[in-house]
């Protein structure tokens, strides 16, 4: 390929810088594929031998399970929720251009900026001073928080590019507002309502310092494999279970990639 | 014209964006069933006054009224009014028959009354066969097409149509202009039909009102606008036109008597603003003058000049004629079957130019 061509032959130390980057990035990770199938309960070097039985134990482990759950519940109804909120914020902003927009915006792409660790305390401080019980609604509140941003970011991309004219087609043809929305607005930023719940998703999924904060008795899973840590025996399933969740990580990362670079509305066959 | 006389009455509308006044106290009538243009150069209100009868803007000040009813409250989903779009606005999430379609939801049809209409809207553009087509795999003139379908299965009272073909080439264009004309009449509803192409506007229209500036300059019938200008700059839009200082010495029953600089003292039917010692131009249409090698025998108007330029196109011809006192030469057109004994005119030659008193009209100076 030509691009490749370009890159080596003007630009040999931004090539090598990228391998460099590449592998500091990536090694680290593979090493966890690699320990979840060695027959050994530290993990350490050398390989033992080859052994499925972590990825049985993990399948057998119930705590394990309920953890996962639980971060299933939570990254979905927070990235639900959030990109609703994104959806209607990002249309506010984009459409009616709002007096005071820009402070209105930065207000809410500030806990971008907040590091976690102070939004927890503050909200664990809020919650337990109006005397809410933690648990997994904690969470989610919490989670929300931080993912509305990332979703306003996606979704204002995606309506900025939006041709007012359709929904003027669409009221002329007949529709009030929500049946405009429903049936062309939502459609055409369909791919970024899906990038928007699927980056949502992986930032609640992972996420552990607000969850350390507010969640109540039940764990999310990033605090299960945290307290798993204390136990050796129990590392090499934990390790299978990150495996599992890298693959789908990256399958994840790169649907929702793949949708954001699929940027010309007009290329969309949704809402067939 | 079938219909009443102001089906679409427009009553001292204007409005304004921020200081630009974009439509400028317009006030006129559209009857129903005519085909009626707005006419005039870019910038000059022709898509705001339209949208502001879609319902996609509200007026500053004054009120439209369609059938009677003032609409200014009415949203645009339920006026009587459909639009096709300048750039068409095709939804591309939707393929042709769904797009065609998209407007019967509000009258809750069965399935088969539905794909009756929308057949018959495709069949009414030459769609017939499309609709399965993709809508981001459509020519410009089939696109044009989806949208007029679109707008048309709702069967509105008012087709408001913005420079709908301004996009397509020269013959394509001349091509829908016909089918468009063709398709207003067989229906008999209302077009609103926004352009800045003065030939188009001419071919199609019952009337036309000529813009500028938000102003509305003149609204008649094409032939009267062309005849008849009320203004240098309505005369100017239109076709080409030689313009002439003159001034009026006498007023005699109805007719004017006017000094002119360079074609020389001519009579001409007197208007309001022609009052003796009035400063005035004089308009003549480079095809209502002919030219000869003679001096033209009889009484009529006839001055001499010299040809600085000509040009034969075919079956017409061209020249700029250097007159003494005026400051730019003469434009005349001439079909080849006038030009008197089939002479050649060459530049430099000596002609006369002559014309009838009708030829002339009389306008105000700016
Ligand atoms: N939404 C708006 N905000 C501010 N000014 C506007 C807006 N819409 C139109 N204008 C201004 O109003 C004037 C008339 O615009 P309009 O679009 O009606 O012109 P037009 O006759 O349709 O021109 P064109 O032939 O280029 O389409 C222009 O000066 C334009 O800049
Ligand atoms: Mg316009």
């Amino acid at each position: 390929m030509s691009d490749v061509g370009y890159i080596r032959r003007h630009n040999r130390p931004l090539y090598f810088f990228a391998l460099f980057y590449l592998a500091f990035l990536y090694i680290p990770v593979l090493f966890l594929p690699l320990f979840s199938f060695n027959d050994a309960i530290y993990v350490a070097f050398p390989i033992k031998g080859f052994t499925t039985a972590w990825y049985e134990q993990m399948l057998t482990n119930e705590p394990m399970h309920a953890a996962l759950v639980n971060s299933l519940k939570v990254g979905a109804a927070s990235s639900a929720i959030a990109t609703m909120l994104g959806i209607f914020g990002a249309k506010a902003v984009t459409k009616y251009r709002i007096k005071g927009e820009k402070p209105v915006v930065s207000v809410i792409m500030l806990p971008l900026v907040i590091p976690g660790i102070i939004l927890g305390v503050a909200l664990l401080i809020l919650l337990s001073r109006i005397g809410v019980t933690l648990s997994l609604y904690t969470v989610t509140l919490g989670h929300i928080l931080i993912c509305v941003p990332f979703s306003m970011a996606t979704l204002m991309a995606r309506f900025e590019g939006f041709d007012k004219s359709m929904e003027e087609a669409s009221a002329d043809l007949g529709d009030n507002v929500w049946w405009t929305f429903w049936r062309v607005t939502l459609p055409l930023v369909a791919p970024g309502v899906i990038a928007s719940l699927l980056l949502c998703f992986t930032i609640s999924f992972d996420e552990f310092i607000m969850a350390f904060f507010l969640a109540g008795t039940e764990p999310t899973l990033p605090i299960f494999i945290y307290g798993q840590l204390r136990f050796p025996q129990k590392l090499p399933s934990v390790l299978a279970l990150g495996a599992c969740i890298l693959v789908v990580s990256f399958v994840v990362v790169f649907v929702s990639q793949w949708l954001q670079r699929r940027d010309d509305p007009a290329a969309q066959g949704l809402g067939n | 014209m079938n219909g009443n006389d102001a089906y679409i009455r427009i009553e001292k509308v204007s409005k304004h964006f921020g200081d630009v006044a974009a439509v400028d106290n317009v006030e006129f009538n559209i009857s129903g069933g005519e085909f009626f243009s707005l006419l005039g150069a870019s910038g000059c209100g022709k898509t705001t006054l339209l949208r502001m009868l879609a319902g996609f803007e509200t007026p500053t000040m004054g009120e439209i009224y369609i059938d009677g009813a003032a609409i200014t409250g009415v949203p645009p989903h339920q006026r009587p009014t459909n639009m096709v779009f300048q750039n068409y606005a095709i939804f591309p999430h939707l393929d042709v028959r769904r797009n065609t379609a998209y407007g019967l939801r509000t009258e809750k049809l069965d399935k088969a009354e539905s794909n009756r209409r929308v057949d018959e809207a495709l069949e009414m553009v030459k769609l017939q066969g499309f609709g399965d087509r993709k809508s981001t795999e459509l020519s410009g003139g089939q696109r044009q097409r989806v949208a007029l379908a679109r707008a048309l299965i709702r069967r509105p009272k008012v087709l408001l149509l913005d420079e709908p073909l301004g996009a397509l080439d020269k013959k394509l264009r001349e091509e829908m202009q016909l089918e468009l004309r063709a398709l207003q009449q067989s229906l008999g509803i209302t077009f609103i039909f926004v352009t800045h192409d003065q030939e188009e506007a001419m071919t199609l229209s019952d009337r036309v009102a000529v813009m500028s500036g938000g102003k509305v300059l003149q609204i008649a019938a094409p032939k009267e606008i062309y005849n008849r200008p009320v203004s240098v700059e309505v005369a100017d839009f239109i076709g080409q036109m030689n313009f002439v200082d003159a001034s009026v010495t006498d007023l005699a029953d109805g007719q004017a008597l006017i000094d002119t600089a360079g074609l020389g003292q001519i009579k001409a039917r007197a208007t309001e603003f022609a009052h003796k010692g009035a400063n005035i131009v004089v308009a003549v249409r480079p095809e209502k003058l002919t030219l000869s090698k003679d001096r033209p025998a009889g009484e009529g108007n006839a001055v001499q000049g010299v040809i600085s330029t000509a040009a034969y196109l075919g079956d017409r011809s061209h020249f700029y004629v250097t007159v003494a006192g005026t400051d730019k030469p003469i434009a005349v057109a001439a079909q080849e079957s006038d030009m008197s004994d089939g002479q050649s005119l060459g530049a430099d030659s000596a002609v006369w130019l002559s014309w009838s008193d009708e030829a002339v009209v009389l306008l105000n100076r700016a």
